[in-house]
């Protein structure tokens, strides 16, 4: 199966937008797991240190620089894709964090625990909200911050909530 | 007989740029809208918009229709009729409607056909049973209406309005079981499939609906994979329990008005159906009818409001409004039409257009 059959980008996918491991030992850093040619560019803007580009053509999939990215995590919300995603993996030693959006009820409060998701949907286990930011009144996506084990860290990427026990 | 320069028709989003564009330019516009409000579509799109900031890309689509609606309700050039239902076109160019109860009729100098498209339908055994609808019916339930349509959907086509309105769903509390596409890939995109995939949604390309079945209700379908004839394979069958089926199998130019008129209409598969046949400049071929969103062939709502600004902008100059800006504006929108069709995604528009370009319209 390929994205274009399901929708679940596969390890190839995903190799072409990941920072490498050297890129996630220096801090957070922004993944645009945006893969097929569009006509969309809000993130090119969003990013207020110049670190997503595009060719002139709207069509084309953005670049991040993960140079000048620090993985502030503004582009998440901005995306109207919602494919933008943070991995921070020198948040501890065991736990790094991902911050993905979000935009389902009930929004998560700090603290909460949540079921970690995978690209499929899966359910990979319980791990504790450490930040919940509104997109405000007009953009409205929540960006989420998860605090997950490191090797899941690039497994998670969404959060189903209620129900911890 | 109400005498105006522009009739447009259809309060939708290439009616409001329509209507906005040519007003722009100095010409007095009236807009019918058959719904109590304008907006069209944008009403109950919750996602945000793709494309590029000329169309207000990562701005949702209500809050996009909210805008122009605004600014189309304050501009002194533009009339708005809502709850009017344009009903012929007749061949001395008087146009009559329903409005407030009465038979009005209506001699513009030009017009703007911005009707949109209507949901496709799919043939199977028990599509007749209750809880079978469009999956824009069941998006205009819950976005606009406020009502849970479902407890349990399975929906059919995975182009962007069956993925759309399965995370809308997921919004609302519904679960959809699956998202079932005949064709081997996924039409929408793929962002959109990616997001209802990692909510638990699965996708599954290459699958089809047998039949619904329930007593009185829709309680059930039967789905199978299909061959690269579209024959299900034997074997392959599966059933599905869900209180409700989504079709989101495409959509149908809404040309009834066009045809009236007498435009040059043609069949053209890549436009999703019967289209009116126009020049570049959105005219077709009756002089001063126009056309624009998807009654000229199926597109994104963002081309649509291109395109509406388009006709807008042409068929004001075609009075003489604007004579100083009005063909930069008209080739600036051409540009961003060409932009935002120039990917693989704009690819079947691209070939749609060569055709009616080819049947003798474009110049």
């Amino acid at each position: 199966m390929a994205l274009i059959n399901d929708g679940i980008p596969t390890k190839e996918d995903l190799a072409k937008v990941m920072p490498s491991e050297e890129r996630f030992a220096q801090g957070p850093v922004s993944i645009a797991e945006c893969f097929q040619k569009i006509p969309c560019n809000p993130c090119v803007k969003a990013c207020p240190r110049g670190a997503i580009s595009m060719s002139t053509d709207i069509n084309d999939t953005p670049t991040v620089d993960y140079d000048k990215c620090n993985g502030c995590g503004v582009c998440i919300a901005k995306c109207p894709g919602l494919a933008i995603f943070v991995v921070d993996k020198t948040y501890s030693e065991d736990f790094a964090l991902v911050k993905f959006p979000f935009e389902y009820v009930p929004v998560p409060e700090k603290g909460q625990f949540a079921c970690g998701l995978n690209r499929s949907g899966e359910e990979m286990g319980w791990f504790e909200v450490e930040r919940v930011v509104s997109g405000g009144k007009k953009n409205k996506t929540y960006t989420i911050s998860l605090k997950v084990p490191q090797e899941l860290a690039n497994e998670i990427r969404n959060i189903k909530v209620g129900g911890y026990k | 007989m109400k005498q105006v320069e522009i009739l447009v028709i259809g309060g939708g989003p290439a009616g409001l740029c329509a209507s906005l564009a040519a007003s722009s330019l100095g010409a007095k516009v009236l807009m019918c809208e058959r719904d109590d409000v304008p907006g069209g579509q944008l009403v109950k799109q919750t996602h945000k918009f793709f494309g590029s900031e000329k169309q207000y890309a990562g701005d949702r689509g209500y809050q996009i229709g909210q805008m122009l609606v605004e600014k189309v309700a304050a501009d002194p050039n533009i009339e708005v009729w809502t709850d009017t239902t344009v009903l012929g076109y007749y061949e001395d160019g008087v146009v009559t409607c329903e409005h407030e109860g009465a038979h009005v009729k209506i001699k513009p100098q030009r017009t703007v056909i911005a009707t949109g498209a209507a949901e496709k339908f799919l043939s199977f055994p028990g599509n007749d049973l209750p809880g079978i609808y469009g999956a824009g019916a069941v998006q205009t339930l819950m976005n606009v209406s406020g009502v849970k349509p479902a407890e349990r959907v399975l929906m059919v086509g995975a182009g962007n309005i069956g993925l759309i309105v399965s995370y809308q769903l997921k919004q609302a509390g519904v679960d959809t079981v699956a998202v079932i596409e005949a064709l081997p890939r996924i039409g929408g995109y793929l962002v959109h499939a990616s997001k209802i995939q990692r909510a638990g949604i699965p996708v599954r390309t290459g699958y089809t609906i047998l039949e619904a079945y329930g007593n009185g209700k829709v309680e059930g379908a039967k789905i199978a994979k299909i061959d690269e004839k579209w024959q299900p394979i034997p074997g392959t069958e599966e059933d599905i329990k869900c209180d409700t089926i989504c079709l989101a199998v495409g959509l149908s130019p809404l040309t009834e008005l066009c045809w009236q008129a007498g435009c040059q209409v043609e069949f053209i598969k890549e436009l999703s159906g019967h289209v009116p046949i126009t020049d570049d400049f959105l005219e077709t071929t009756v002089p001063g009818v126009y056309v624009a969103g998807d009654v000229s062939g199926i597109e994104e709502a963002s081309s649509a409001m291109v395109e509406g600004r388009l006709a807008g902008l042409s068929a004001a100059a075609s009075l003489g409004y604007g004579k100083d800006v009005a063909a930069e504006q008209q080739k600036a929108a051409m540009a961003e039409l060409d932009e935002l069709r120039a990917g693989p995604m704009g690819e079947r528009i691209r070939m749609g257009l060569e055709k009616v370009a080819a049947k003798g319209g474009a110049k």
